[in-house]
This record gives C-alpha cells, structure tokens and sequence, in this order.
C-alpha cells in the first residue's frame, strides 16, 4: 500500500501543529466559534448533538494492521471504546474531546493517517472497490488513480472552496461495487480494444434531497489523461455551480440544467487546454504509484481446496460463512473475506477497540497485513488462503465478527441518524436494530437471498436509501419520527433510484411494513434464482403498495 | 406558555449541558433552570448569547419542555435525545445514559 514519502509527512504534521494551535487559540477565546468552525471542519471535527465527532479519512479503504491497530487506541484512550465505520470507507469516532483532538491527529499522523478532506466544500476522500486489487473480475487495481487524484487533490488552492462538497469514486470491475454513478464523478477503469488502460467517467451523480444518477460524458479517457480532464470538469464546475443556494451547489445540479452533452462539451473545450501540460501524468509516475499497490506475492496453496471440503463438510456454519462471506480472489487458492459488522441485533458499522485490533491480528497473520473497509460499513480481509480460512473463522467468531451475512437482508447499512447526528430528523439505527432481529435466522435470511437495506436518517441520505433494494428514509413529521419506504433501487452498475411507496410508517410499524414487502416479494418470485430486485423491476411496485395499504394504495407522506 | 430551558455544547468536550439556576451549566436536564414566561426566557436567551460570545459555550438553544410528573421532557425528540443520550446500546459498557430502550416502545 501506499507510504508517505517526505513530502507527505512533512505536510500532514505541519498540518497537526498548524491545528493544534488552532485549537489552542479556541479554547483560550482568542479565535470565536464563527472564525474556528471552518477551521476544525477542514481537520473532520464536526459537532454533533452529545460531543465532537472526528471523521478520520481512509483513503480508498485501505488500512494496514498498524494503522488499524491506532484507530483501536484512538477509540480506547480517546474516545469510549468503539468507533464506526461509514459509507465513505472512513471510521467516524463519536465522542473526542476538542481539546484531544490534537493529539489524536498526531497519534493518527504517526500512522501515516489524518482527517483531512473528511468535511468542507473540497475534493472529499476518494472512495474505491473494496474488493480492489484482489477481485477475481477486475480489469486493473483502481486505488493507484484514487492515490493520484488524492496527492492531486490534498489542499489544492483552486479547489478547496467549491459551491458544495465534491465526491469521486473509482472502480476496476465492470461489477460497479463502488457505487460510482451517485458520485460527482466516478471513474470505471477499463481497457480499450488495444488493451490501454482507461476510463469511463461519469458525471454528477449524487443521492441527498435530489438524487440523480451520474451521466457517462466520456466512454474512454487515456489514464494519462486523469488529471487533465478532472481539472477540466472541476474548474467548469467551479465557474458554473450554483453558489446562491446549497441545496443546488452540487454538480448534479449543474449537469442536470446544463444537460449533460452542453456540459461534456464544455469539458472538452477546458480539458483541449490542459491536455497536454503539466497535467499529463507521466508514465513513470503512474507505475511508481502503481508500484505501492503491487500485490503480495501468494504462494500457491492448492491444499486449500481439500482443507476446506472437509472443514465445511465438519461445520455447517462455517460452510455458511464460506458461501456468504467469501468471494472469488484473482488467484484460485485465496479468497477474499468480507468481516461483517452487522451482528444480528446490532449497530451497522460499530467496531469495539478489541475488534478492531482482533482484525489487526488476524490480517497481519493471514491476510498479507491488509484490511478494506467498504462503503457497505463492512471491513475485507481482500487476500486470505483457502488453507487458512478456517483458523481465520474461528479468530472471528471469538470476536463476534462472524455473521455469515454479507449481502443479506441483515447486512443494513445505516447511518448514525438521530443518536447521534446534529443533521438527522429521525432515528436509524434501531431501525436496523429491530429489522435485523426480525429476519436475523440463517434460514430465513437464506431463504430471501439478497437483498440490500440502507437507512437514512434525513434527507442527506448518507444511509443510501435512495439505492437500497428496500430504503427507508426517516423524517420528523409533528414531532415524531416516520420512515418513508423506497423501493427498487440500486447502487451497482445499473444504477436505480428507488421509488417512494407510498405514506410513511410509525416506528413501531416500520419493521412489519419491511416483512410485509419481503413477504410479498416471496410469494411472487418466478422461483428463489429471482432476487428482490429482479423481481421488483419485472412487477413494479403496485403489489407491493397493495400488500402494504390494501386495494387502494396511498399518496406518498 | 411551553416552558422552556437553556442548553448548549460545552466548548472544550462539546457534552450537552443546560443552564442552572445558579447560572452553571450542567450536564442533566432535570437540574436545568425552568423559564416559564416571557421575561425569563428573554433572560435565557441573553445568558445565552454571553455565554457563546465569551467561548464557555457553543451551539446555544432555547428549546420547549413539558414537566411530567415533576420531570422534564422535551417537547421533541432530538432535544430528548440530547438529554437522555443515544437511545441504543452503543458500546460494551455504555448502555445509553439512560439505559437500553426498546425503539418500538
């Protein structure tokens, strides 16, 4: 994985000191909140509605067991035990101190780790495939181009000060894991007929209050290119995005009353002027930053194979896990291990101090000392030997960090919601709470196959509602709490945006309505080969809405 | 008239805390000073704004409570949330600062 090189560590701890006696200076009255808050949100301290929040950036996802091991600390001597991990590969802590969060940055620093680029009107942390560098159907490892927009993008002056917050996101696979067309941009890293390597670049996607799906403006962008052509479509954005109202700065906006094919033009026009500057990425540096990601060497471990015939054979639950948990790798004797963060009963993307260094352990003993955290609050052991599943099973199911349930109706995402965010309307995480204990039985999950909650807990839409299978979006209606259902939407590389049902659920009928779908979804399959989704985008919603409000289905709360 | 109370972040941790009636700020709702007409929301209101302007404070709101029984309720559901703590059990060791609840409940 990438390393800091002296440039980097010289930055990132100027940044540190710079905070500290930001802070300092807060704390002593000499800087008023107005003048601070800008400052402590360009360093991921934001306010929440118990204490501070520190958003920690984890750029693409990748984390080493080092680095792991100092989120465990942080959340242990800073904070209250745990932290969580979110929908932008970051982990979130939820209780720090103002006046430690200095001291947390340097711990982080010392890790090659800070929170940059986590809040504000900038070029956010550039999120990638989980699965990266190891996927079985990946054209090309993604997180080198994520590294280089992330060097490019650090503090950049033109930048920094947009019309609204900026999100990219890059993916290897032609399987879109990384949910780039509801980004500002997503790159699809492909090749071309004569096997260049490339992207298809998609602009202005995005969920929140209007959600939109991105439009493909360039079908094959030369990697050399990368930087050109973002420049381009930022600095169009950067003209052009509204500043008068924030709920239409994003560049969704921009595309959507510009029109894609104004926009890709004027793109163009830009990018002709930067094409061939310093912008041009350099081969040599594009394969010294490929170099970091270099795959580790796996030796062949075909005993595996037998190994884990018998293992299964011995465990039901394990074969489970296996089934469940466990992807294709590129190399046939490895797998890839998604460890779920979604007990049954429990809190989407919370990790205590003593998972986190669980984790730690186990990916410095069998996995090439290499975690991922995915936008699916999940965290990825990407290169494990079928010989060594079992022992990493049962490192995991001491640590209770072995639901075999990635995938599944149980594996929620959720945002923090009402608990904890300043922004929320409504709560979201009991809500996720009450439908994993619902449908938490192996069989019944199994039964259902896969199906993709994700809960919001306002309109933001950090939960992801509007590309859940099933979302539920919480809104505050006089003065309770209420969850608008959605329907048929989808995050990969068909892209769907969900269709509100109908009038919203209580609380304490959100969890019925939910076993009300899945339970009209089962009764009207072709056959259990027919997922949720597909099945939803053959009848539509009207069986659904009939189930849930009788003949005459209801307007929309 | 709502009754009303005084609350905020404390600058240096960012915990809740509402004002008292001896003009402290404190971390329970249920010892927070009560206005219960006008001239002494205003009051509130005025501490508050000292409060901010001289950085003990930040995020400063008169918000509506109700008494039940001789406890204080916040009329809505985020400024319960503030008083109570988070409503889950989010943490070994930390079951809410007013215990597990059920959400249906």
């Amino acid at each position: 994985m990438y390393r800091y090189d002296e440039f980097d560590h010289a930055f990132v701890s100027a940044r540190v000191e710079q905070f500290r006696d930001q802070v300092e200076r807060r704390l002593s009255g000499e800087l008023a909140e107005d003048a601070f808050k800008p400052l402590r949100l360009m360093n991921g301290v934001y306010l929440q509605l118990h204490a501070y929040m520190l958003r920690v950036a984890i750029p693409y996802g990748t984390l080493s067991s080092r680095q792991m091991r100092m989120l465990a600390h942080i959340a242990r001597k800073y904070d209250r035990g745990y932290g969580h991990f979110t929908t932008r590969q970051n982990i979130q802590y939820n209780w720090p101190r103002l006046s430690d969060t200095p001291d947390i940055l340097k711990d982080l620093a010392s890790v090659e780790m800070h929170a940059l680029q986590t809040s504000g009107n900038c070029i956010r942390n550039v999120t990638a495939d989980h699965f990266a560098g190891a996927a079985a159907d990946e054209v090309a490892d993604p997180r080198p181009y994520a590294e280089i927009l992330r060097q490019w993008s650090s503090v950049h002056p033109e930048f920094s000060f947009l019309p609204r917050k900026f999100k990219i996101a890059v993916t290897g696979a032609e399987r879109d894991r990384a949910a780039i067309q509801v980004h500002d941009i997503g790159l699809h890293l492909k090749k071309d007929e004569n096997g260049k390597l490339g992207f298809a670049v998609y602009v202005g996607g995005g969920q929140g209050r209007t959600p939109m799906i991105a439009k493909k403006i360039r079908d094959f962008l030369p990697e050399e290119d990368l930087l050109s052509y973002t420049t381009a479509i930022m600095r169009v954005y950067n003209l052009y995005g509204r500043r008068d109202n924030k709920y239409k700065a994003r560049i969704k906006i921009l595309v959507h009353e510009t029109g894609a094919e104004e926009l890709a033009r004027q793109v163009e026009v830009e990018f002709a002027n930067l094409k061939n500057t310093e912008l041009k990425l350099p081969d040599a540096d594009i394969q010294a930053i490929a170099g970091y990601f270099a795959p580790p060497a796996l030796a062949n471990r075909a005993e595996g194979w037998e190994n884990l015939a018998r293992w299964k054979k011995a465990d039901p639950a394990f074969a489970e896990w296996v089934h469940q948990n466990v992807q294709p790798h590129k190399h046939p004797d490895y797998g890839m291990v998604t460890i779920s963060l979604k007990p049954i009963g429990g809190i989407p993307g919370d990790a205590t101090d003593s998972q986190m260094e669980i984790v730690a352990d186990i990916a410095e003993e069998y996995a090439f000392d290499e975690i991922r955290v995915s936008h699916e609050q999940n965290l990825i052991l990407p290169h494990v030997a079928l010989a060594d599943l079992e022992p990493v099973y049962r490192a995991l199911v001491a640590a209770g960090l072995a639901t075999a349930n990635a995938g599944l109706i149980t594996d929620i995402i959720a945002c923090p919601g009402l608990d904890y965010c300043a922004l929320a309307n409504a709560r979201s995480i009991p809500v996720a709470q009450e439908i994993s204990s619902r449908f938490g039985s192996p069989e019944r999950q199994a039964e259902i196959g896969d199906l993709k909650i994700k809960i919001s807990g306002c309109i933001n839409a950090c939960g992801h509602h509007h590309v859940g299978h099933i979302g539920l979006l919480g809104v505050e209606k006089k003065g309770a709490e209420l969850y608008q259902i959605t329907l048929g939407g989808s995050g990969d590389e068909n892209t769907s945006i969900g269709e509100i049902i109908g009038r919203g659920f209580e609380p304490e009928k959100v969890t019925d309505a939910v076993e009300t779908i899945v339970d009209t979804y089962l009764g009207l399959r072709r056959d259990q080969s027919e997922t949720f989704l597909e099945a939803y985008r053959r009848v539509g919603p009207q069986p659904f809405k009939d189930a849930l409000y009788g003949g005459g289905a209801q307007e929309a709360a | 008239m709502v009754s009303k109370v005084l609350t905020a972040n404390r600058l240096a941790d960012g915990i809740s805390v509402w004002l008292d009636a001896s003009g402290n700020w404190v971390e329970s709702l249920q010892a927070a000073f009560i206005a219960r007409h006008a001239e002494a929301v205003a009051a509130l209101d005025a501490t508050g704004k000292t409060a901010f302007a001289d950085n003990k404070v930040v995020d400063v709101n008169v918000v509506d409570v109700e008494e039940v029984d001789g406890i204080l309720r916040p009329l809505r559901m985020r400024e319960r949330i503030r008083a109570e703590g988070p409503s889950i059990a989010y943490a070994p060791g930390y079951h809410g600062l007013s215990g597990p609840k059920n959400f249906a409940a």
